[in-house]
């Protein structure tokens, strides 16, 4: 019953006020003392025929006298006047129910301490039940009926909120649950989303949260994503409604990487990491049922790619050569921060026999070269992710992600022969014109390099972007600290 | 197993990860009390002898007044194409549909 609809329980507002349950033994010892308090209430949490010989006795079966007077332990004894709390006892001790009741010589033959038991509120049986009825008051979303003899995991594939695999019933205390990774209210605005233009709030990102199968902890980054994806600078609205396949991917640093469990070693940007998984997909599965983007609507994208389902990884930050991404991108160092950026798949790019830095970020160069067309220049953006085999050479070598920046952008110069249209015999290309001068694959600040990936494996990979820039999508870092 | 509050029992109730900008439920339109001066339509889904029950309700309602267009849908084996459902929409105000055989 919801908490709205229950009658407040009440109590005398002068005298005692004991909770006890047949099933303590403690409470079976102190029912003859209770028997003998004058002005006493008692409220039964199991029994209501326990205990014997009390004239005010109430069945608190459903807790509610419990849950009102916040009862941990039975037997708790609870002095009132003029309707305050004077005092309260937990468990039995003679000298502390004397003192409270002003009763000298209670529980005569009795020991002189027994400590209670668990109250019944406390029971992990009831404790989904309890956390609905408590705090289930503070939850907005509309709440929607699976009927009995539907199947849950049936139904939510029916009212279109999956991206395709199944999805965690979003109940109340799941809701609830989740809530609770974090200090937000639940009422509180985290972003417009594209393409409806809909408020976020908190609830509602913690609902997608369930759904794409997150854990409490994880709900700040969400947080921190769905804010990032959401701002005009990264336009989630742009990148949904391309005709290309890119989508939103998630890069974590700091100290919430290892909090939360992220995979930033083997198979860092791939399956198998309940962390990276997940939170990738509650910000995709945000932007799909508070958004309103589906595939084949909104989504124009001609082929797509497996990771819209989510694409999210941390950065290795302890084997990096380089500083943190988001310290390069403003983050003050120990922060914890999210970086979204539009993303096709990643592509291996290997290079076994590359020594010297030079002649490695001329391999890395030519990878990065392909994203959209090896003759286009100027239009998309790209990230490069960086594997500790690549990255030793750079280490060793001393070179920071600025000086491999720098020599990527010479590298990156395109020689205007090879990629004006026709060239090569591909008419694909740039328009034909007087100067010669080269001409830069990617605009300023067009592509980021990251850190991660297990220990074994001289391969690196790119990840294509999008349309980069203000007209199109530029990579966005929010800090997730503020979402805790 | 989760609690429900409010549910009916053995429902599952959860929240809803939209905008809400879609109703939750429709809901059948009201009887009517009576068919006068309403435009009464009578579809057939073509299943066997829906025809036989359908010329027999015409003829009927006919003896009261009431004038009936018809309708048939091609086949009771897949939806009814948009343009017939529009039909029935802008020229009826009641549907009577023989859906048994």
């Amino acid at each position: 019953m919801p908490a709205e609809e229950r009658e407040t329980v009440a109590w005398p507002a002068d005298g005692y006020v004991a909770v006890v349950k047949q099933d303590c033994p403690t409470c079976r010892l102190v029912e003859p003392v209770l028997a003998g308090l004058p002005g006493l209430t008692v409220f039964t949490q199991d029994d209501p025929a326990f205990p014997e010989g009390v004239a005010d006795r109430r069945d608190d079966t459903d807790l509610d006298a419990s849950l009102a007077l916040g009862i941990e332990t039975v037997p708790t004894l609870v002095r009132f006047a003029g309707g305050v709390e004077q005092g309260r006892v937990v468990g039995w001790s003679r000298a502390q129910w004397a003192e409270l009741t002003g009763v000298a010589g209670l529980g005569e033959g009795l020991p002189e301490y027994r400590p209670g038991c668990g109250s019944r509120t406390q029971d992990p049986d009831v404790a989904e039940e309890i956390l609905v009825r408590t705090r289930g008051g503070s939850l907005r979303a509309r709440r929607l009926e699976i009927a009995a003899l539907e199947d849950e995991a049936e139904a939510l594939f029916d009212r279109g909120f999956t991206d395709g695999l199944p999805v965690v019933a979003p109940t109340p205390a799941r809701v609830l649950r989740m809530l609770e990774g974090t200090s937000r209210k639940p009422d509180e605005a985290v972003a417009v989303v594209p393409p409806n233009l809909a408020e976020a709030t908190v609830e509602k990102v913690a609902i997608n949260a369930v759904l794409a199968g997150c854990r409490p902890e994880y709900l700040p980054v969400v947080l921190a994503a769905v804010e990032a994806a959401c701002t005009d600078e990264f336009n989630a609205h742009g990148l949904l409604a391309t005709t290309w396949g890119a989508g939103p991917a998630i890069v974590v640093n700091g100290p919430i990487r290892a909090e939360i469990g992220m995979n930033w070693a083997g198979n860092a940007l791939g399956q198998g990491n309940r962390a990276n998984s997940t939170i990738g997909r509650a910000l995709q599965l945000v932007i799909r049922n508070v958004g309103g983007g589906r595939p084949q609507e909104v989504d124009r994208a001609a082929l797509g790619h497996p990771g819209k389902v989510g694409f999210c990884f941390a950065e290795d930050e302890e084997g990096s050569p380089f500083e943190p991404l988001a310290q390069s991108r403003g983050v003050p160092p120990g922060r914890s921060a999210v970086t979204v950026f539009a993303a096709e798949g990643p592509r291996g790019l290997a290079d076994q026999i590359s020594r010297t830095p030079e002649s490695l970020a001329r391999s890395l160069a030519q990878g990065l070269r392909s994203v959209c067309h090896w003759k286009l220049p100027g239009g998309f953006d790209a990230s490069l992710v960086l594997s500790p085999e690549h990255g030793r050479t750079f280490r060793e070598a001393g070179w920071d992600r600025a000086r491999l920046h720098w020599e990527l952008d010479e590298l990156l110069l395109l020689d205007r022969a090879e990629i004006t249209r026709g060239a090569g015999g591909i008419e694909e290309g740039v328009p034909a014109r007087a100067s010669d001068r080269p001409v830069p694959k990617f605009r300023p600040g067009g592509y980021m390099i990251m850190y991660a990936g297990g220990g074994a494996g001289m391969f690196s990979a790119v990840i294509g972007g999008w349309a980069g820039g203000p007209g199109g999508s530029a990579p966005v870092t929010r800090e997730v600290d503020p979402w805790r | 197993m989760a609690v429900s509050p409010g549910g009916a029992t053995g429902s599952l109730v959860i929240l809803d990860p939209t905008d809400e900008s879609a109703p939750d439920a429709r809901t059948a339109l009201r009887r009517p009390a009576s068919l006068d001066g309403l435009r009464v339509g009578l579809l057939d889904i073509s299943k066997a002898r829906g025809d036989v029950f359908l010329d027999r309700l015409a003829e009927l309602l006919a003896d009261r007044g009431i004038t009936v267009r018809r309708y048939a849908k091609p086949t009771f084996t897949k939806p009814m194409p948009p343009d017939l459902r529009r039909d029935v929409t802008t020229e009826c105000d009641v549907v009577i549909e023989a859906l048994a055989d």
